[in-house]
């Protein structure tokens, strides 16, 4: 049984702190611009919504890349990007459904959430217990 | 670190936009937002400098932990020379553009001159352009918001701008940001338009860096937690601002019909119940509840307004959510105004944010009108056959449209309460301290909140000061120069850091000394907060008593001095400012004419 992230739009309070927390754990400092996960905003905050990556079962990211450098997380099913083997094509993010994997025009390759090897700190990191890492038999 | 060390200044006359080094000293010793800017300002401009020329200055300025994990991080404040009080203005916001703006790269920007023609600023990161905004002139803050992202294409820009309101000149305009949060009080909006700058536009990717990370989140997640344990915490998450109308209420400090009684018979019919029970059409007021960047407190309102409304029923454009009422808007249209229709303020309320106009000063004013129309000064006449009775809910929405669009009677209200009583010969009508006018706390039942009033730097403000409590203890004079001094010097420490007021109730000096320290080089202790708070609320006093203001302004209207609160639990006492006055003066090291002496200003190292 491995866990996932679930997103519960309506405790969402835009405080962003997801983004924050993200970015501290990959980037080493706060900057929402560099997280893996986003909040989106609709109609003047009447409604919240954090999205990332759903670690799917097709990973078309994993497929499309040319020089295998996504891989399984057998401990968490996250799709991961080994660092050394991007070569920042951009071709993951164009075969990603959802536009959760993104091009570091500061590095050169491509971010997406790993699930912070099973303990996501934007869970941590939200008051509100708008996202949560449960359980589940296959991916949501 | 947590300084960027850096700042943008932008020359609207020469067009001309240049980063330049943050005076790191100057930092040391006023910290950021509030302190810092007000430094940059004594240093830029004459203060007795008229606030609509070219010569104010105006700066946006984030704090050291603005755009950190620390609770309540997206604080920014606007400083500049009001015109409302022709003092220091001091407005401080949420919401995510300052956070964004720290992003970028800059502590602060620093706008002076005025544009020939009318513009807009574009920062993302290093790139910051002037760019032409004739055709935004005219805009409300929403069309102008909308029209930016769709012309840059770009969801992630955070948007400052103002109104018609503000482009013209209305004494009390503000700043909007993020479409419903504002940098509300004194006018901020006015200078902004004098500059003929319609709006700020930033996207900011450089993120921020503290000096002692794991120190520094050690410290946050402890402060995180003593903020979720703290009642009055849970109190603003779960009802809101609001929650302060039926203590006020049942305390008899609820100042109505424009401060002539202290209890408002409709209040059940505003309040955070209210909000949250439905109407005969099953309609809801109250949506959600939404933060800021980075707060743990989140007591934003999300509101509607019922579709049958009178405000609403044929304006489509108004059947969206947007944000709610705070107490403060729900005193100024509500009580002070005696309207108990919940729609109808939630209603002006969107008008203010639309238009950019501070809903305190607004209402106030108002509610100075309605007392003025009703002794028969003004009639149908003056006031576009509008009938301004205390109570007319849809006088208050037409008003506000109008004052917003500057049109009509808006025009006239547009002046403020203080220049509008005088031009109908009757000055004490005007519940304001320096212009400015009331928050909603009556001076009569809250004597130490009247002291606050009556010495806030920035006219009478509910935010500058704490002594609530205190007041709500003991209604007398007795004691309260001490708590006042000491809250206004901490509040001031607070406003510098980037964080939010509200956090004020779980955390203590100490606290944000914590965070500081970890966050910042150097050594942060409370003796050193409590010190830079006391130098900042000096420096702004001396910038008063330089733009031509004096101990005569220290003062409340005749009203609160002169007579008893005609009801509540202060029923038949006036507010005694002048016993408070004095001591206030001698335990801040002032003289009795409420000047700074030598000694007080070598001892803060403003000599």
């Amino acid at each position: 049984m491995i866990k996932a992230l679930q997103m519960i739009p309506e405790k969402c309070t835009s405080c962003l702190l997801c983004e924050m927390a993200c970015s501290l754990e990959n980037e080493g400092l706060f900057n929402p611009a560099k997280s893996r996960i986003k909040v989106f905003e609709f109609e003047h905050g009447k409604t919240s919504v954090p999205y990332t990556c759903t670690q799917c079962e097709e990973a078309w990211c994993l497929h499309a890349c040319p020089t295998n450098a996504i891989v399984i997380n057998k401990n968490t099913g996250a799709k991961e990007v080994i660092d050394d083997k991007c070569v920042g094509c951009k071709v993951c993010t164009m075969a990603c459904p959802y536009g959760t994997v993104n091009y570091n025009s500061a590095t050169g390759k491509v971010i997406k959430c790993d699930l912070c090897g099973g303990d996501p700190k934007c869970v941590e990191a939200c008051p509100t217990q708008a996202i949560i890492y449960v359980e589940h038999e296959a991916p949501l | 670190m947590t300084w960027q060390q850096q700042i943008l200044r932008v020359n609207l006359t020469d067009g001309t936009c240049t980063a330049e080094p943050l005076n790191m000293d100057w930092a040391q010793d006023y910290l950021g937002e509030r302190g810092l800017a007000t430094r940059y300002l004594w240093e830029e401009m004459d203060p007795a400098t008229d606030a609509m020329s070219p010569d104010n200055v105006l700066i946006f300025a984030t704090g050291p932990l603005t755009g950190t994990m620390a609770s309540t991080s997206g604080r920014f404040a606007v400083v500049t020379k009001s015109p409302l009080t022709n003092g220091v203005a001091c407005s401080n916001s949420g919401g995510k553009f300052g956070a964004s703006l720290k992003f970028a790269g800059y502590d602060m920007l620093i706008l002076e001159g005025r544009s020939p023609t009318p513009v807009y600023l574009h920062i993302v990161d290093d790139e910051v352009t002037l760019h032409a905004a004739q055709d935004l002139w005219g805009k409300s803050v929403w069309e102008t918001d909308a029209a930016i992202h769709e012309k840059h294409q770009d969801p992630q820009l955070k948007i400052a701008a103002i109104g018609v309101s503000g482009e013209q000149g209305v004494r009390y305009a503000c700043i909007v940001n993020d479409l419903h949060r504002a940098a509300g009080r004194s006018g901020v909006g006015s200078v902004m338009g004098s500059k003929n700058l319609k709006a700020i536009a930033v996207h900011g990717s450089k993120g921020v860096s503290v000096d002692d990370m794991p120190r520094f989140m050690d410290v946050v997640k402890k402060t995180w937690k003593k903020l979720e344990q703290d009642d009055g915490r849970r109190e603003l998450t779960e009802l809101g601002t609001n929650a302060m109308i039926d203590t006020m209420e049942a305390f008899g400090g609820l100042p109505t019909n424009n401060f002539q009684q202290v209890q408002f018979a409709g209040t059940e019919k505003i309040n955070p119940e209210a909000m949250q029970t439905p109407n005969q059409n099953g309609h809801t007021n109250l949506i959600t509840n939404k933060a800021c960047f980075g707060c743990t407190i989140a007591c934003g309102r999300i509101a509607h307004i019922d579709q049958n409304h009178f405000s609403i029923v044929n304006r489509k454009e108004y059947w969206h959510a947007s944000g709610g009422l705070e107490y403060e808007t729900a005193f100024a249209f509500g009580p002070a105004c005696g309207i108990d229709d919940i729609d109808a303020l939630t209603f002006a309320g969107y008008l203010m944010n639309e238009h950019g106009m501070d809903p305190i000063s607004f209402g106030v004013t108002l509610a100075a009108a309605m007392e003025l129309f009703e002794m028969g000064i003004i009639t149908i006449e003056d006031t576009d056959g509008v009938a301004l009775n205390f109570g007319n809910a849809e006088a208050l929405t037409i008003m506000a449209e109008k004052t917003g669009k500057f049109e009509g009677f808006g025009q006239i209200l547009g002046l403020g309460s203080k220049r509008m009583c005088e031009k109908y010969g009757h000055p004490e009508l005007s519940m304001a301290v320096k212009g400015q006018e009331f928050a909603g706390y009556d001076s009569r039942a809250l004597p130490g909140m009247g002291l606050g009033y009556a010495t806030s730097n920035r006219g009478a403000c509910h935010l500058k000061h704490d002594v609530f409590a205190e007041d709500m203890e003991d209604q007398s004079a007795n004691g309260k120069a001490q708590p006042c001094k000491t809250s206004q010097d901490a509040i001031a420490t607070i406003d510098s850091t980037g964080l939010c007021l509200f956090t004020s109730g779980a955390w203590d000096m100490a606290d944000y000394a914590e965070q500081l320290d970890a966050a910042c080089k150097g050594s942060w202790t409370r003796e050193r907060l409590e010190k830079i708070g006391e130098r900042i609320w000096n420096l702004e006093r001396q910038f008063n008593l330089s733009a031509g203001l004096s101990k005569s302004d220290d003062t409340l209207p005749a009203r609160l001095l002169n007579d008893p609160a005609p009801g509540g639990t202060a029923k038949g006492r006036v507010c005694d400012l002048e016993t408070m006055l004095s001591e206030y003066y001698e335990l801040r090291g002032w003289s009795d004419r409420g000047v700074p002496t030598p000694a007080t200003l070598a001892r803060l190292n403003l000599s």
